[in-house]
């Protein structure tokens, strides 16, 4: 099976953001990490290129910093990368990022793509699903487990509130993958060292920009969310905040 | 193109969806705000019954559109079944739940008009004629105010939540009902669904809960939950996690809060090292009270906390524990 995997570049979980001077988007200077429900993706591909053959190929967007999260997936096993390179690609709505991507692999010929299912900076839980109708190729979302078949595969469909789903689909298909499918695998050292040799294709902004268009949706403006609730910030040292905490309990919220 | 609002409702296997209520809610005050009617559809093989529950609230219209290979639910039918009906009517706002059922194929039917879905919003804005909505970004970090710059329809998808249900405003006569059949060529649905099932038995049923200690990234290590479990126990509480933890086995599956676990909404929730990404936040923002315990002074979860303590976990529970035992004597 030849398999791509869509990864994102993303802040780190607790790095403090701050808006830019402009006030329209973040400040640069923060920590990235790979987008979590992506390494997911990453892993499930390696095992199905273990168990089935095959390759793996990841693929992300955006500037020279995201090369970072391919060079990972190269030392955890990937077999070669594609970087569409250009802090342009920040700015595209999933319409267009997902255009970008069709157009980055439109010589390719993959059996599955794999995305996670969202991405923990913008949220939008929808180029997977856009890329799969710009293909013309069946979907599915939200994937706990992937079987291959006679015809095709047999994913487990995670739906809300505890149930699940099984779902026999043709290839090629997009699926998108839940955090938690499967136990994340570390680089090794060899892993590393192999990384270096091995491809990554840089993709210019102007070599797909023929396949995208204006974003259908616009980012008026990025704030710090005005707070709803009243929230009370216990202070000081620990032994005090445990007794100011068990005096509210038992006094304010009378659950002791 | 009518300057009108149709709001999708969700059914699974012939029963309506509650969160649809929110739905119709924010359909509501978006109508109040623009001035523009408000329609409502329910998509399924049989739903007339639901078209019949929905058309009891205030609005102009509902319709059912239907067909037989609308069930068992496929992304390819229910995408074809819209795009067909949603020609006829040309509304400019499509408003749906942001569900998991909706984010299966809600970003496929726009790509197929060439149009865009604003996801998961918390609400919306009507500025000098112009709407935009409001979504939370960077893990509920930041919210952002967003526009359409596409020809409509425009979709937008509502957060779990954003809206109230029970405020859904009821019509003073029921709203018409048109059923509407549409045509799905044999070809077009490529996925076999098969039985929806659930895993093993639950066998801890937090809805019930009165008091709840929740972990998350911040014990940092399996062998950490021992001190949560020990304040749990010192409380008489549950023991409970967010999904990382229930990921790493660390935790079965079943003590897991948000979208994919239990809903809760204890007297007291206490969560320790949790940063509140929204997937948590679904799970138990209807807790009577929230105690965080976070080092990250930025952490989302203190957007909902009663009582925030803004420091390490691994400082403050084993104090806790000892000041909880004495008042309980």
């Amino acid at each position: 099976m030849k398999i791509l995997v869509c990864m994102k570049q993303v802040p780190q979980k607790d790095a403090p953001l701050k808006l830019n001077e402009s006030g329209m988007w973040i400040r640069e200077d923060v920590s990235y990490e790979v987008n979590e429900p992506d390494a997911y993706a990453l892993e499930e591909a390696l095992r199905q290129r273990e168990k089935h053959k095959g390759e793996v190929v990841v693929i992300t967007s955006g500037p020279a910093r995201a090369q970072q999260v391919l060079r990972e997936a190269l030392a955890k096993g990937a077999d070669r990368a594609i970087h569409l390179e250009n802090d342009k690609f920040v700015g595209l709505d999933a319409f267009n990022t997902a255009k970008a991507i069709a157009s980055a692999i439109k010589d390719e010929q993959f059996d599955l793509i794999f995305t996670g299912l969202q991405s923990d900076d913008y949220g939008y839980a929808q180029t997977g699903v856009i890329l799969a109708e710009l293909l013309g190729w069946p979907h599915a979302t939200i994937i706990m487990q992937i079987e291959k078949t006679e015809s095709g595969i047999r994913v487990k469909r995670e739906l809300e509130a505890g149930y699940f789903q099984f779902v026999d689909m043709p290839l090629p298909a997009v699926l998108t993958i839940q955090s938690g499918i499967n136990k994340l695998r570390y680089a090794t050292l060899i892993g590393i060292k192999q990384a270096k040799n091995k491809p990554l294709r840089k993709v210019t902004f102007g070599e797909v920009q023929s396949a995208i268009g204006n974003n259908l949706q616009k980012i008026e403006r990025l704030y710090v969310p005005q707070k709803t609730k009243k929230t009370e910030y216990i202070e000081g040292p620990a032994s005090e905040v445990a007794k100011k905490l068990v005096d509210k309990m038992r006094n304010e919220l009378r659950v002791l | 193109m009518s300057d009108t609002i149709m709001v999708v409702v969700e059914q699974r296997e012939g029963k309506l969806n509650r969160v649809s209520w929110e739905t119709i809610t924010a359909g509501q005050a978006i109508a109040a705000a623009t001035g523009w009617p408000l329609d409502a559809t329910v998509v399924g093989a049989n739903v007339s019954s639901i078209a019949g529950e929905i058309a009891g609230k205030k609005l102009t219209k509902v319709y059912a559109v239907e067909s037989p290979r609308l069930e068992p639910y496929t992304p390819d039918a229910f995408a074809a079944a819209l795009k067909q009906f949603l020609a006829t009517r040309q509304p400019r706002l499509v408003l749906m739940p942001h569900t998991y059922q909706v984010r299966d194929f809600v970003p496929k039917l726009a790509t197929a008009i060439g149009r865009a879905v604003i996801s998961d919003c918390i609400g919306f804005k009507h500025e000098d004629g112009k709407l935009v909505f409001t979504r939370q970004m960077f893990q509920g970090k930041l919210a952002a105010d967003v526009s359409f710059t596409s020809d409509a329809p425009w979709f937008v998808t509502f957060q779990n939540g954003a809206f109230r249900g029970d405020k859904a405003e009821a019509g003073a006569s029921p709203a018409p009902v048109e059923t509407v059949t549409v045509e799905i060529a044999e070809g077009v649905i490529r996925n076999k669904p098969q039985e929806i099932f659930k895993e093993a038995k639950q066998a801890v049923d937090l809805t019930q809960a009165e008091i709840i200690v929740a972990v998350g990234r911040g014990i940092k290590e399996q062998k950490n939950i021992e001190i949560a479990k020990q304040l749990a126990d010192a409380l008489g509480g549950d023991l409970a996690a967010s999904r990382p933890i229930c990921d790493s086995g660390w935790l079965p599956m079943d003590r897991q809060i948000g979208s994919s676990g239990q809903t809760v909404a204890p007297k007291l929730y206490l969560a320790l090292g949790i940063s509140g990404a929204i997937q948590h936040i679904v799970g138990m923002k209807g807790s009577r009270a929230i105690i965080a315990v976070n080092k990250d002074s930025e952490a989302p979860i203190f957007e909902i906390a009663d009582y925030a303590v803004v420091g390490n976990l691994f400082d403050i529970v084993p104090p806790l524990i000892e000041e909880v035992k004495k008042a309980k004597g």
